[in-house]
């Protein structure tokens, strides 16, 4: 059987998998959960665009800022692209965070302008008292907190899904929970900590059944899963370059045309007006109503990189390597005494970052055993608090494998597991 | 150095045999801080005895470094003047913030000079200091003066 993907040829690909740290070790970089690492064409292409093409775009009458708005807009055809969606669809954001504080935001800021004129703003955005808003108890705190305060600026009820032993969704109160009351139902796709895969499209169906709008965080999901937005059946969905090879300081949010269309601002200011005056102003269409002062252009050109390379490889078997690389690592450390996965051991709709505790002794001084074996993981709560709590633990260490790790990495870091529970005598 | 460098079997015998870990029944002061980035948390109480000396209860859950800090920092000061523990906690500080280099002062920090090597690893700093930010902010809130020893600041992280 051939492997789904070339390691060793991806490896010559990310420059900085061949240094050494703490001394002569050599890398396993085990945290592109956290952030992923940067192919050389990804920085080429940064590179490239800032000595040949840099300018503002959208203004300037020449050459290099129609070539810097050229690919700009190219750029965003590519990440619409891989996601099966149309350019004019998707929103350039800062990163996750910011899409889905943009999507919060509309609730917020459209209630706040319907206490003045309620003709101005569409009434799904409008929230108070009696409405509710859902999650689940798996979200990152950047699909949690938001959500949080749209509640107390409303008075809307926040309400979540909560999950089984095992790390699933408990959707056996789905219809209870989302009821004629819910306006919002954001969701995560994949969750970061657990590595749950969830099945968005059913509760996003249910979320339509009641009138709700349908938010996805697929931060950890698109740049694992070969992930068409349409299919999600979400109104807007979130995620972030720097997790699928990008540079930092780019995210994306991708809407129903219907619905941003239908959203008020976030940030505003200058690039995302139609007309201003003294008194008020008029808004672009969407996307640009949403990209507020000077866009981050390289970072699309280097987004738009990584796609490419992402495509190259084919999301299909990146998604296969990390199925396989997932199966290993569940199977390692099943076999090993005294450690716990946080999340679900079988793999089947699962991802392959995998978190678990280790009896006796706090994940941070695992990670600091890891480390000094030269293997970067993730300790603490993931920002996702809720979640341990859920699981009574106060933190886990999390492995979380891209396509440049194989089983090799995966063995160093069992070893390091087991030195520290030698060194600890546990 | 390397890691077991950094356990120093004194860090490790703390962890393992916390010394002074109880509550108090009437506290004068109480801090509860967490080191939000991994959710280490301690609580450390603080009064004064007849003789104005510092009584101190501490609980806490989280990683060795910062488990044992709170056990050493219990040990050290239980029984001692404010003034002297002001004078401990800024040496510690300074010792935290020195990223391992010079000699920290055995007679003024005893067994806390095993946390030495935890200066050279920066996520870990944070977690030596936690249980020192609790008590410094538990004995302002009982009325104690803490201005003499440097205060900790801007370590919580985000």
């Amino acid at each position: 059987m051939t492997e789904p993907l070339d390691v060793e040829r991806i490896r010559k690909d990310f420059p900085i998998l061949g240094r050494t740290v703490r001394g002569d070790r050599p890398l396993v970089y085990l945290d592109s959960g956290a952030t992923s690492q940067k192919p050389l064409a990804v920085l080429d292409a940064e590179r490239a665009f800032y000595e040949t093409s840099n300018a503002g775009v959208h203004r300037g009458a020449h050459q290099l800022a129609e070539e810097a708005t050229e690919v700009y807009e190219s750029s965003r055809a590519a990440v619409a692209g891989f996601v099966g969606a149309h350019a004019d669809d998707v929103v350039f954001t800062k990163n996750s965070t910011e899409s889905l504080n943009l999507a919060s935001y509309a609730f917020s800021n459209a209630t706040a302008k319907a206490a003045f004129s309620a003709d101005a703003v569409d009434p799904r955005f409008v929230l108070r008292p009696g409405d509710s808003i859902v999650v689940t108890q798996m979200e990152h705190h950047a699909n949690l907190v938001p959500w949080q305060e749209v509640c107390a600026k409303t008075g809307a009820e926040l309400r979540w899904i909560g999950l089984t032993d095992d790390g699933r969704l408990d959707l056996g109160e789905l219809d209870r929970i989302v009821d004629v009351t819910t306006k919002v139902v954001s969701v995560v796709h994949q969750s970061n900590i657990l590595g749950t895969v969830n099945p968005v499209a059913r509760i996003m169906e249910r979320a339509k059944a009641v009138g709700a709008l349908g938010v996805v965080d697929a931060s950890q999901s698109v740049p694992h899963l070969q992930v068409a937005v349409a299919d999600l059946g979400a109104d807007l969905v979130a995620w972030t370059g720097h997790k699928m090879l990008g540079p930092t300081g780019i995210g994306v949010l991708w809407g129903r045309r219907e619905v941003l269309e239908a959203m008020p601002p976030f940030i505003t200011g200058g690039s995302m007006i139609e007309t201003v005056f003294m008194e008020h102003s008029t808004y672009a269409a969407p996307p640009k109503r949403f990209e507020a002062g000077t866009p981050m252009v390289a970072q699309a050109v280097g987004l738009a990189a990584a796609v490419r390379y992402l495509e190259d490889l084919g999301m299909d078997n990146v998604a296969a390597h990390e199925h396989m690389l997932a199966g290993y690592a569940l199977e390692r450390l099943a076999a090993l005494r005294g450690v716990r996965v946080i999340g679900p051991t079988q793999n089947v709709d699962r991802g392959s970052a995998i978190s678990f505790v280790v009896d006796g002794i706090h994940p941070h001084d695992v990670g600091q055993f890891l480390d000094d074996r030269g293997v970067a993981v993730r300790v603490g709560h993931h920002c996702a608090w809720p979640t341990c709590r859920r699981f009574g633990v106060p933190a886990t260490t999390r492995i979380s494998p891209y396509v440049y790790n194989d089983t090799s990495d995966i063995d160093v870091a069992v070893e390091g597991i087991l030195a520290a529970q030698n060194f600890f005598g546990v | 150095m390397n890691v077991e460098a950094m356990y120093q079997d004194i860090i490790l015998d703390h962890y393992k045999h916390p010394r002074g870990r109880h509550l108090l029944a009437e506290p004068a002061g109480e801090s509860h801080q967490v080191n939000p980035t991994c959710g280490d948390e301690v609580t450390v109480q603080v009064s004064l005895d007849a003789d104005g000396n510092l009584v101190l209860g501490y609980e806490g859950q989280g990683c060795s470094i910062s488990q044992a800090s709170a056990s050493v920092m219990s040990e050290m000061l239980t029984g001692e003047p404010p003034q002297h523990a002001n004078d401990v906690r800024a040496g510690f500080v300074s010792m935290m913030h020195s990223r391992g280099e010079g000699e920290p002062d055995e007679d003024l920090l005893g067994d806390g000079i095993a946390f030495v090597g935890v200066a050279k690893y920066p996520a870990r700093i944070k977690c030596a200091l936690l249980p020192w930010m609790a008590l410094q902010d538990a004995e302002a809130r009982a009325g104690i003066d803490v201005s003499t020893g440097s205060a900790i600041e801007g370590e919580a992280g985000s």
